[in-house]
């Protein structure tokens, strides 16, 4: 359980975290989402205690990060930025920091072989992929047998099946009851994998639902017909005031309109219909809703375009 | 596929945990084994090569020249080069954490934050202290029996003050260390503690020589250099402090930079 209350993080003049109030449940994934640079890692660093806030307060199990006793039984991390010295082994970066919790060296290989770095074990991490750079951090949140994990970006650089990997290792953690926050901001990601979601832009919360709410309240009330005699549907539909378009392949999107009272209006004019699909807003769709007011993110599409 | 169904003993963070952690650390990098390998060569290297020097010119050197040797200074000259390479990994041990980012992860593992400090400091110090006696202890040994050959500059190890002198030179390289690993804490940066380091103990003793002498003379026995330098040297000029005076001011310049390395990595986001 993390509990995040009025955080709020300044850096120098810029406010990265703008007073984030949100819950992250066990036995759930849930996703961390926002535009790159709108706060995210920071969120994460405060939790963990690295950057104190300027105001507000972020709890793990009910205690400050700083004041647990035994850190990685409790949770275990993956940053986005490397956390790793490039100069050592990845089996003796895992047994330093298994060496402060006295937890045993066969933990160390055993999660070694877990997420598959057996072969590469003694070699210096500097040498690593982003992706074998990814199996080493998930090995150290893992360390030890955390009930909470917080994962930065961790699908990162990952190729599909790593990508795989990480996605059952999210619902197979969060199925043995723990708490999962994982930050991405692949909306496409998160559909897969997260069950909650908290979404911020520019530091401020935009919103703190689940997935199938977040994309209830974005969902844009458009239903997609089809008929071989679309064009007198769609004098019909406009006849009775009702918003109609011709969409792509002589298809009609029909706004403002339940399915079921399109299917009704076209029977008693006896217009035959192929297809009656309301449309559901994708993750990606509604993420974009949500955040069109934030000016940064604007100006990131802008600068991806 | 899951996340192994072990049963981990939940042990706390505990500051012997973490000394082993730290151990772990300074001997799984190539940095470490360069530094103290070039540390140890240089501690007997270069004292036997002066002793070889000194001995084949000795006839050739004015009598009050060879008043002014002395068998001691000979036998450590090569800490005054090997304190580089010490100094370098002291300022390594802990900016690496920084450059690489290991110190996030270090950091989470231990958030109290204090005890890897401590525990990065005394591991490096013990280690240095251990590894680097034996080297002066034979850096002794080696010049004197190459001076003894030709009877001269000869000083037994029983001699009052001679074993501690020589001690001293190690416990001064520790010293060293651990003053380079608090400029590494304060600076968080590889290239700037190490300039700060070489600065700080090589660039502003000559600086003081331009200041009038009743200053510099004032002044300079204070400076870490010469006061640590005072440590291990068994004949001490007029202008210098005793071995105990130096050892404690080094000391202090030792204790201060840790001092205040600890303060800021309380205060600072990492």
């Amino acid at each position: 359980m993390i509990e995040a209350r009025g955080l709020t993080k300044d850096y120098g003049s810029k406010r990265a975290v703008d007073d984030l109030s949100f819950d992250v449940r066990p036995g759930i994934v849930t996703g961390f989402l926002g535009p790159n640079g709108s706060g995210k890692s920071t969120t994460m660093r405060l939790i963990l205690g690295l950057d104190r806030p300027t105001a507000g307060t972020v709890t793990v199990n009910g205690k400050g990060y700083r004041d647990l006793a035994a850190p990685l039984h409790e949770v275990g991390a993956l940053l986005e930025a490397r956390s790793v010295h490039t100069g050592r082994s990845a089996y003796h970066h895992l047994l330093a920091l298994a060496q402060t919790h006295g937890i045993p060296k066969r933990r160390v290989h055993d999660l070694i072989d877990l997420v598959g770095l057996h072969e590469v074990a003694g070699k210096r991490a500097g040498t690593f992929s982003l992706g074998m750079g990814q199996r080493l951090g998930i090995a150290s949140a893992l360390l030890g047998d955390p009930q909470t994990l917080l994962l930065d970006e961790p699908v990162n650089g990952l190729d599909p099946e790593g990508i795989h990997w990480i996605r059952n290792l999210l619902k197979s953690l969060a199925a043995e009851g723990r708490t999962v926050f994982v930050s991405s901001h692949l909306m496409s990601e998160m559909s897969l994998t997260a069950d909650h979601l908290v979404v911020i832009g520019r530091g401020r919360l935009i919103a703190d639902a689940s997935v199938e709410e977040f994309l209830r309240r974005a969902s844009k009330d458009v239903v997609l017909v089809r008929s071989p005699e679309a064009a007198r549907l769609l004098s019909l539909l406009q006849a009775a005031g009702i918003e109609a378009k011709p969409a792509e392949d002589g298809a009609l999107e029909v706004t403002g309109l339940a399915a079921r009272r399109i299917g009704d209006l076209a029977f008693e004019h006896r217009v035959p219909l192929h297809e009656l699909t309301p449309q559901q807003a994708t993750l990606e769709e509604a993420f974009m809703d949500l955040t069109r007011d934030d000016v940064e993110f604007r100006a990131l599409q802008e600068a991806v375009a | 596929m899951t996340t192994l169904p072990v049963s981990l003993p939940r042990a706390r963070v505990t500051l012997p945990r973490v000394l082993l952690s730290e151990w772990t650390k300074l001997r799984s990098v190539r940095s470490t084994l360069w530094s103290f390998f070039a540390a140890l060569v240089m501690t007997v290297g270069f004292p036997v090569l002066f002793s070889f020097v000194v001995r084949s010119h000795w006839s050739h050197m004015s009598p009050r020249e060879q008043a002014d040797r002395h068998p001691l200074d000979v036998a450590l000259v090569g800490t005054h080069i090997a304190q580089l390479a010490i100094g370098v990994l002291g300022v390594l041990v802990i900016s690496a954490e920084y450059s690489t980012g290991m110190i996030r992860a270090s950091m989470t593992a231990v958030p109290r934050r204090l005890p890897v400090l401590w525990a990065k400091t005394a591991v490096f110090a013990v280690v240095t202290f251990v590894l680097l006696l034996p080297a002066v202890l034979l850096a002794f040994y080696l010049s004197q029996t190459i001076f003894r050959a030709h009877h001269i500059l000869e000083i037994s190890f029983t001699h009052p003050g001679v074993a501690r002198t020589v001690v001293a030179g190690a416990l001064y390289l520790a010293l060293v260390g651990v003053f380079a690993l608090g400029l590494g804490a304060i600076v968080r940066n590889t290239a700037g503690g190490i300039a700060t380091f070489a600065g700080i103990l090589f660039v502003i003793p000559p600086l003081l020589l331009l200041l009038p002498s009743s200053w510099d003379n004032a002044i300079s026995p204070y400076l870490p250099s010469n006061a640590g330098e005072s440590m291990f040297t068994l004949a001490p000029g007029s202008h210098s402090l005793s071995p105990w005076a130096g050892f404690a001011v080094f000391l202090g310049y030792a204790a201060a930079s840790i001092a205040l390395a600890a303060a800021l990595l309380l205060r600072r986001d990492t």
